[in-house]
Formats: structure tokens, C-alpha cells, sequence
């Protein structure tokens, strides 16, 4: 059975401009690459959803990893970076420097880390709207 | 310090990550809204199932 091809949609946002900027923004700010392809609603959701996680996660006095030394300790970085602005914000002003003491303190690392992935995937989204993959 | 009981954190972690599940995972609003409650159920129910089998194993 023939199938179609997926096209990229031909409105106005997949036409002009740099087509990675939703991508770049939606990373260093939660919800931005929304913003720039015009998807407020769905920004603010994203936005709120993720920062709101990052913020519970240090207030739980997780840990905002920082070495790279161990092959785990260097995920937990990568995944801490997909928050973008929010992780570079947090270690400078010192938060989330203590070693993991409690669970609650397990947990709220958990979530920043979970925060920067769920960032990338919305940066991602981003993308694909501006490109049209996705409408 | 913000200290949630286990099962608030549970709540909590579900909510947000569902609500990008949601966003992200589907075009339409409604598909959004239905795959957002189907993701939130599905990390609420597991960690309800998994945390009674941990319990009957650990008797």
C-alpha cells in the first residue's frame, strides 16, 4: 500500500528566519521556543510545568550536580543542563550544593534532573512547530 | 524548606511531567488533555501497584 510522505507544513512560521532559535530559546528558557512560534498557551503550561519543578526540587534541598567525574554523576549534569538558564541561575547563586543527606532530598534532585529532561523535550516540540513537522 | 509527604511528591512529579506528555506528545487540545490524564494515572497507578508489591515482598 502506498503512503504519503510526511510534508512539512507550508504556514508562515516554517518559511523564514533561523530555524533553530525556538530550539536554543525553549532550552535556556522553559517555554520560550512556544512563545517565539506563537503557542503561548502551551508555553505558559510548559513553562509552569518545568520551572515550577526545578523550584520544588531545590526547595526538597536537592543537589544541582556539578562534577563530572563518575559515568553517573556526568548524566545527572547532562540531564541538570537541559534546564538551561535555571541550572546556570542555581549555581550561581549557590543553591542546591549539599550532598544528598534524606530522601526528600533524593527526590527533589530527581526533579531537577527530570526538569531539564522534560525541557528538552518542549525545546524539541519547539522545534517541530517551527519546522512544521508538527501544527 | 518544602517538605512533601512521599505520596505528594508522587502527585506532583506525575502532574508536571504528564502535562509535557501531554503538550509535547500530541497535535490537538484534546489529545493533549486525553494523553495527559492517561500518563497521569499511568505514573499514579504504578507507583501505587509497585509500592504494594514492595510492600507484600518486603513481609
Amino acid at each position: 500500500m502506498a503512503t504519503t510522505p510526511n510534508k512539512p507544513a507550508t504556514g508562515k512560521s516554517s518559511q523564514k528566519g533561523f530555524v533553530y532559535l525556538p530550539l536554543i530559546a525553549g532550552w535556556l528558557v522553559p517555554g520560550a521556543g512556544h512563545f517565539l512560534v506563537g503557542k503561548w498557551v502551551r508555553g505558559l503550561l510548559l513553562a509552569a510545568s518545568i520551572i515550577a519543578m526545578f523550584a520544588l526540587g531545590l526547595a526538597m534541598q536537592g543537589k544541582l550536580y556539578t562534577s563530572t567525574q563518575d559515568i553517573l554523576d556526568m548524566l545527572c549534569v547532562a540531564g541538570d543542563l537541559g534546564s538551561g538558564l535555571l541550572y546556570f541561575v542555581g549555581r550561581m547563586l549557590g543553591l542546591g550544593p549539599d550532598p544528598v543527606q534524606t530522601t526528600l532530598a533524593d527526590y527533589g534532585t530527581k526533579f531537577i534532573v527530570v526538569a531539564g529532561l522534560l525541557n528538552v523535550i518542549a525545546a524539541v516540540d519547539a522545534h517541530n512547530l517551527r519546522t512544521g513537522r508538527k501544527s | 524548606m518544602f517538605r512533601p509527604s512521599h505520596f505528594a511528591s508522587v502527585i506532583l512529579f506525575a502532574l508536571f511531567a504528564s502535562t509535557v506528555f501531554g503538550i509535547t506528545m500530541r497535535d490537538t487540545p484534546r489529545g493533549m488533555v486525553r494523553y495527559g490524564i492517561y500518563c497521569f494515572v499511568l505514573f499514579v497507578g504504578s507507583a501505587i501497584v509497585l509500592s504494594w508489591v514492595m510492600f507484600l515482598i518486603a513481609r
